[in-house]
This record gives C-alpha cells, structure tokens and sequence, in this order.
C-alpha cells in the first residue's frame, strides 16, 4: 500500500477500499511510466555505501573473540546492559513528554510570550551533547558555583552526586528534545482544521479532542522525533564519559582502547546493530503514515487565561533557560575569564573548514536521501521499500566505530582497488580515498542519512499524485511539472533537511578527528582537543563558536517553518 | 515522466559530484614531497605544535600532522598499510607505544643519539619507540587535614584506616591501569586483587573521569587523598594556588613513584625516514626537551635536561625502574583484575 492517509490499519482498509470505488482518484504512483536503470544503480550504490562498512562489523564475528566476552560477561555486561536500557527508556519518555508538551502549547494554545518561545525553543538543537554535558558538571558539581556556594552558606551541606543516571538523563533530554518537538510542532500545525472541528461538532470537549484525535495524528511525528534521540543516546559516549556513566558503549570502546581488541569492539557493536534493526523494525510496524488534509486552514489556538497563561510561559522558558541560556552565559563566562590567546589566525581557518564540511555533507547526504525516496516513490521494491531503515543504520553507531567501519573499507578500496588499477594504467600508484575530503563526507552522509531522510520524504509526499495527474490534465509537459509543482513543493523539505544535516555535521567529533585530511581541523576536533584534558574553560571559545555557527542553519530553520 | 525522472536525478548526480570535485583537489594535493615530514600524533595539538613550528623554523624541513586518540591512529595506521603517508607516530602512554610496536606499524630504529639521551627503561628495546617526556603518577593530599606521615604509597590507601576518605580516577583511563599494570608485575595477581578490593572499599565517592576533578573533590573536602598525574596538580596549583593540595610521592624507599611516558616512534613503512630519524633524534635534545616537558609541566626524559621551575618546586622523588613497556604487556590483565574487582 504505498499511499494510504490514516494511522489506524482499519481506518486504511475502508479508507483505500473507498478510493477504490471513486473513478478519478489514483491510489497508487503511475508505476509502469517509469523504470531506470540508473536510479536503480544509484540505490543499490547508497544501500552498499551504508551496509558494507556495517556488514565488516559482521564479518568480525568469523573470530569470535571469546576472552573478552567471557570477561565481559563474568563482570560488566550485565551492568552495562542495564544502564543503557535505563538510558535509553529515560530519554525517550523525557523527549516524548517534553517535546510533545512544548510542542502542543506553542503550536495549539496562545500565551505570553509563545511567539519568540517558539523559536527560541529551537536553539537547544545547535548545542552538542558533549558541550551542555561539561557546562552542567561545571556549573552544578561540586566543584562549581552553586555547590560551593552551599557550602559556606548551608550549615552541615558537604554535596550531592549530580553524576547520577537523573543527571545523565536530563542533560540528553536537554539536548534532543528539539527532535520531538520540532517534528510534533510541524504535525500538530500541519493536520489542519478539519478533524479538530468534526470532533468537536461530534460532541468531544476541546481537552478529549486533543487525547482523541490531535494528538494520535501526530503520533508518526511524535516517534520519529523520539527514535532519532533513541538513536543518539545509542551512540552517545562524550556525555556518558563525562559523567562516567557507563553503558554498552563503554564496553566497546573498553574492548578496542583497553584491550586493543577491534575485533571484539566490532562484535559488540554489531549486537548494538541487532538491537538497533529491531528498533526500526518497531518504528515501521508501530508507525503507519499519515498525510497531510489540507494546509489552508489553520487549526485555531486556545486561548489560555489566567494562572494556565503565566504557567505556560513559566514552562517553557525554563525549559529554555536550562537548555540553551544557562549554558551560552556559562561558556561566556569561561571565554572572559581565560585569555583569548587561542583566538588566532588559525582559528577563522576552523570556522571556515567546519563551514565547508558541513555544508558539502549536506548536500550530499540530502542528494542521497532524495535518490532513495524517489526510488521508493516511483520504483517500489524490495529494496527501496527498506531503504529508510537501511539509511537510518548509520545513525545509531558508537561514532568511532562506525568511522573505523568506514575507513577500513576505503582502506581496502585504495590498497586493492585504486592503486590496482593506477598500476594496471601506468599510473604511479597513490591512494586516493582516506585522508580526502571525497571519503569524509561519504563518512558523514553514512552517518547522517537518517536525519535526512525524515523530512525529505515529508517534502515528497507533500506531491500527491492527483497534483502531478492534475497538472498533466491541464496540458503541461513533464518538464513544466517538475519545474512548476515538484521543484516549488519540495524545495524547502529538502532544505530543511540540508539544515539539519549541516548542524548535525557540525557537532560529529569521531568521524571527522580520524578521517580529516591535514590541515582540516574544525571546531569540534579543537573541543576534542581540550575536553581529552578536562580543559573545560579552553574548549569554551570553539563550544561557543561551534554554538554560535549552529544557530545561523537553526534560525533559517525557524524562518523557513514559520513560512511553510 | 521520463525526461522529469532523468532530470531530477541527473541534477542530483551532477549536484554531488560538483560537490566532491570542488572538494578533490585538496586530497590530490597530497603527494608525499622530499623534505615533508608525516606525523600523527596522539598528544595534544597545542602541545605538539610549538615544537613542529620550531623545528620547521631551524630545518626546513615542512611537518603535516592529524591528531586523534591512540586506538582510532593505529587502526589507520593498521588500515593504510605500506601506503600510509605517515612516518612519526607521537602518542601518549608505553601502553600504546608498545601496542604500536606489537601491531608491528613501528620499525626499529639504531640512533646513538637517542641510545645516549633516552635513559633504557623509557625506550623499546628493539628501538621501535622512544620515550620523549616523564609524567610521574603519584598521590595528592589535603594538607590541610592530614599530614604527610599519614601516606605511604598506592598499595597502602587499601588499608582499611583510609574507608571514606579516598578519591580515585575511572579504571577507564590508561594512566590507571599503566598504574596497575605494574602493580600486578610486582606483586603478582593476587596481591593486586587484594589492593584493588581495598581501593574500592575506601572510596568516598564514585570514580571521578578526570584527575582534576579527583583532585576538587579532596580539595572541596569530599575525601582526603588521591592519585593524578602531576601536571594536573600544576594546572590546578597555576589556576588556584591555596587550595590546601600538596604532592607526596608515593612507595619513597621501595618501589618509587609509578612513571609512564609520552614518546614517538618511525612507522614502519615512513615514506621519509631520515628525515623522522632526524626529527626524532632532535626531541631527545635539551632544546626540545625543555618545549616538551615544560609546556605540559612533565619530566624532561633526557636525564641531564632538568625540568622547569614549578616542577621542580614539588621535590625531588625515586621513581620506579621497570621498563615502561610493562605498562602495555600487562595492561589486559590489569583491566580484567580492576574490573573483577567492581572499580569501575
């Protein structure tokens, strides 16, 4: 069924039996117009990209490295296992809950405040992880301001551990609500008037619509905000080290730093590939897909009164201040009290080198993404029908290991492939993948294709077919379709996901310190560079800057969604 | 519909090449030159880089360089194989020196220079890496509130007079267990298991994940004594001087102060090898060894250089002679004991 418009399965079923019944309407994409060769090649290209660097994790397992699982399992994983699933379940009802309640209050109610909050609420998104986790130990542990201040002040007060698995929880929740809250805002404005008004003159109370009927047609938007911090929590390991929190990562990175055992590291992960595929199986089943009624009526605001008014404002500029302010005017105030000795000549390099990067990886990663769901759209298959889930796999690895996975298998293609032909061509023979920018970003569109993906299929599905039929009817050619209903309806769901994209490559650390070509340090590899010392107030002026260049692709993002 | 299709993905093809050949003549640009030195260096870039500046100023000789942790660099060094363009790796820690040597990515190197600088238990024996700078691991307490008879070593904070009142770094990081690992050729596996148990037992608070925090966490009176590498206490002593933390060097009398090394050693396939051999050979010299011990406040490893003033202000200690090597012989071990033993 590859278009149908309600969640319900039963609700489907009459809905496309319907469909069927009406003569005009098309349910399905004209299949038989179109087959090529080329796009198909394309797929199967950006399907191996992706499965072989993973698939070299599989292969590990031909040496199944029993000392260190034997270890493991005596002492650890037990543990480990536990704590990330504690972590991953936190986070993930943290993100539902607030991104959701922030994203209902600003998009379906009226307050003081909401319409800079909107926005505001959006600038969390350009702070790394890692960044937000050592400004909360530096503001909050015992070392820092506040716990000090109790202590000279609070009779009998020694600390409190912040280092809990609450702390840990709420600095990641912190940092990905914007994924639930950004996507749930664009269901909760994008559904339209129409149900809300058939539901309420069907006799429900304007609080049981939203139970009833709101809130479940933002259900699709809701999860794939929540999977996608799912998947970064998987994959985290700069907060959880920070706080030295251990989890499944831990183990793998322990496995290849301390035991200098790749192999082992590469069959834990592969278990975290196992539990990852099941997730998106999950998300596949539990989903469905929705489209969208018609965008012209807005659906109308509550107006909130009195004490709900100023508790809504309350709400979200707390969660405003701790997620965004709190730790700029913390990183400020280290940038001011350390000298800034290291901002050099050097340093606009990094911006510029960061600036590149991210921008060359969104647009190719976004060019990738679009060839998959065009596939999906027009060559349905096996395949292109599984294409998401394989362009998401990317996302949830431990970073470093996936960068590892990847260099190894441009590694191989330079010794056995390239300097092969160079030598059969009379060429001197010179690798030509690792250490090149070309291979970076191939890294980075691995690893970021599911951040793509999600709203560049939004922006297809935007195109219906009775559009593209509608169009053709009224004698224009193909050309002139593309050009006057694809191109204008498409554009900006493909720049939203460049957007995300680009802030997305901004903040990656492992893929970018091992594959960088000389000379391409960014801000995030100069973070590195302090953080690995616990330099905190050096890592201050390139977290801002980072924070600061994140901003400008947020704010276009915001401009964009109040347009559309 | 078809020339719509072939538009669109002709686009986007043509989109991503444009994308990868503005970015290719960078990567093309990277042809291995005569007097071009390769480095990957696993020791921080504001460390490294004053020394490569200096060293280019007096030669010539032009140095490239990519920094990253130890593991990721020796996996690339693994993966590039006779074709990599690196010929110095610079790390941090003989545990990863010796893995290097074990991977076989590192070659030999004869230099009667380095053999006269570099005293033997800081070196390789086959001279696959060379120690460069000393860091000295040892015990940190508040002056305040103990004294330093009170201390011993590493073996005696297990000692049950010390429950609540230790502080102790992760397991997670190499300088703990290049710590143990010695510990465990020393005192043999049992022993050690028995120190760890009472390192655990004693702790006042869960492992911190970095020295500096230990180190706020005995001056903020969370307990009173724990183990750091020295240049840590240096910072913390530039940034805040009273804060009641002084040195004391553990195990004076037998074994002496644990000391674990950063150091470098020619790749095995160096594209430029006199010239890494050069290069090598001119860290081992006063010259050099002042920018690299002072700039971290570590140990110049060329016994005759004497460390800077601030460094020196912490006194004079023993420290231990086994062969730096250990640390990565045994360090498998050592995790797999301070993992049994739940010091996480």
């Amino acid at each position: 069924m590859p278009y149908q418009s309600i969640s319900d399965p039963a609700a489907a079923a009459l809905g496309s039996s319907l469909l069927n019944r009406l003569p005009f309407v098309s349910k399905r994409w004209p299949v038989q117009s179109f087959s090529s060769a080329g796009l198909t090649t394309l797929v199967v290209l950006i399907a191996a990209l992706v499965l072989l660097p993973l698939g070299s994790l599989l292969l590990s397992w031909q040496d199944v490295q029993w000392d260190v699982w034997k270890h493991l399992f005596e002492t650890q994983l037990g543990g480990l296992i536990w704590n990330t699933l504690v972590l991953v379940f936190g986070v993930a009802a943290g993100v539902t809950v607030l991104g959701t309640a922030l994203a209902a209050l600003i998009s379906l109610c009226d307050f003081p405040g909401r319409r800079w909050l909107e926005w505001a609420l959006m600038l969390p998104f350009a702070i790394p992880a890692y960044v937000l986790a050592f400004v909360y130990l530096g503001v909050f542990d015992f070392s820092g301001p506040l716990q000090s201040w109790m202590r000279t002040n609070i009779d009998g007060f020694t600390w409190v551990d912040i280092r809990s698995p609450l702390g840990v929880i709420t600095v990641l929740v912190l940092v990905f609500y914007p994924y639930v809250y950004m996507l749930a805002r664009g269901a909760f404005q994008g559904q339209g008037r129409s149900l809300y008004e058939a539901s309420r003159l069907l006799g429900m109370s304007a609080q049981r619509t939203f139970w009833r009927v709101t809130l479940p047609v933002a259900r699709p938007a809701i999860i794939g905000g929540a999977i996608l911090a799912v998947m970064e929590t998987l994959a985290d390991f700069g907060t959880v080290s920070v706080f030295n929190y251990d989890t499944f990562t831990t183990a793998i990175y322990k496995s290849w730093f301390g035991f200098f055992n790749l192999k082992a590291a590469a069959q834990l992960a592969s278990l975290l590939l196992a539990f990852i595929v099941m997730i998106l199986i999950l998300e596949k089943q539990l989903k469905g897909r929705v489209g969208q009624s018609e965008r012209q009526r807005v659906m109308p605001r509550h107006q909130l009164q009195g004490m709900n008014k100023w508790f809504a404002t309350g709400f979200c500029s707390v969660v405003f201040v701790l997620a965004f302010l709190l730790p700029v005017v913390q990183l400020g105030w280290w940038i001011y009290s350390t000298s800034l000795s290291d901002l050099n000549a050097r340093y606009m390099r990094l911006v510029t080198n960061t600036l590149l990067l991210a921008g060359l990886a969104a647009i190719a990663t976004v060019a990738a993404a679009s060839v998959l769901v065009l596939a999906k759209r027009f060559q349905p298959g096996r395949l292109s029908s599984w294409s998401e889930q394989i362009g998401s796999l990317g996302y949830a690895m431990p970073g470093a290991l996936l960068a590892v996975a990847v260099m190894m298998l441009f590694g191989f293609l330079d010794n056995h492939v390239i300097t092969t032909v160079q030598t059969w061509l009379g060429l001197q023979a010179k690798p030509l993948l690792l250490g090149s920018v070309f291979a970076l970003v191939l890294a980075y569109l691995i690893r970021f294709l599911a951040v793509a993906l999600k709203p560049v299929t939004a922006a297809f599905d935007r195109v219906r077919p009775t559009m593209h039929e509608a169009a053709r009817i009224l004698g224009h050619s193909p050309l002139s379709v593309s050009r006057r209903v694809y191109i204008p309806m498409v554009m900006p769901g493909l720049l939203t996901a460049m957007l995300l994209v680009f802030v997305d490559v901004l903040k990656e650390m492992p893929a970018t310190l091992l594959m960088r070509p000389f000379g391409w340090d960014t801000l995030a590899v100069r973070i590195f560079e302090m953080t690995a010392e616990a330099e905190w107030e050096r890592a201050a002026l390139p977290a801002m800057s980072l924070i600061l260049v994140g901003m400008i692709p947020v704010i276009a993002l915001i401009r964009r969604s109040r347009v559309g | 519909m078809k020339a719509k299709m072939a538009a669109w993905v002709s686009g986007i093809a043509a989109a991503t090449v444009a994308a990868f050949i503005v970015a290719e003549p960078v990567s093309a640009q990277e042809a291995a030159k005569s007097n071009e030195l390769v480095i990957y260096s696993a020791r921080n870039e504001h460390l490294v880089k004053p020394l490569f500046d200096l060293y280019t100023e007096k030669t010539g000789t032009k140095i490239r360089y990519i920094t990253d942790k130890a593991g990721p660099l020796l996996a690339r060094l693994e993966t590039e194989g006779r074709n990599t363009p690196a010929d110095l790796l610079i790390t941090v820690d003989a545990g990863n020196l010796w893995q290097a040597s074990k991977q076989g990515v590192l070659q030999p190197i004869k230099s009667e220079t380095l053999e006269k600088n570099i005293p033997e238990n800081l070196r390789d024996e086959k001279g696959d890496w060379f120690g460069l700078s000393v860091r000295a691991r040892t015990l940190v307490y508040a002056s305040n509130r103990i004294k330093a008879d009170d201390l011993k070593g590493y073996e005696d904070l297990a000692d049950p007079r010390w429950k609540g009142r230790l502080c102790l770094r992760t397991s997670k990081k190499v300088y703990n267990q290049s710590l143990v690992a010695t510990m465990v050729e020393r005192l043999g596996k049992d022993k050690t298991t028995q120190v760890l148990d009472g390192w655990v037992s004693n702790l006042a608070a869960p492992v911190f994940s970095n020295d500096t925090r230990a180190m706020e966490a005995v001056a903020a009176g969370i307990c009173d004594v724990t183990v750091v590498n020295t240049y840590y206490f240096g910072r913390l002593q530039k940034k805040n001087p009273d804060n009641g933390l002084k040195i004391f060097w553990a195990n004076q009398g037998d074994s002496g102060v644990h000391v674990n090394i950063s150091g470098a050693g020619v790749t095995r396939y160096a594209k430029n090898k006199d010239a890494a051999v050069d290069f090598l050979e001119w860290m081992s010299t006063e010259e050099a060894q002042h920018i690299i011990a002072d700039s971290n406040m570590e140990y110049p490893a060329n016994a005759s250089v004497k460390p800077s003033e601030q460094v020196a202000s912490w006194g004079e200690f023993e420290a231990d002679d086994l062969n730096v090597a250990i640390a990565g012989e045994k360090q498998i071990q050592a995790i797999q004991l301070m993992d049994k033993a739940r010091y996480n």
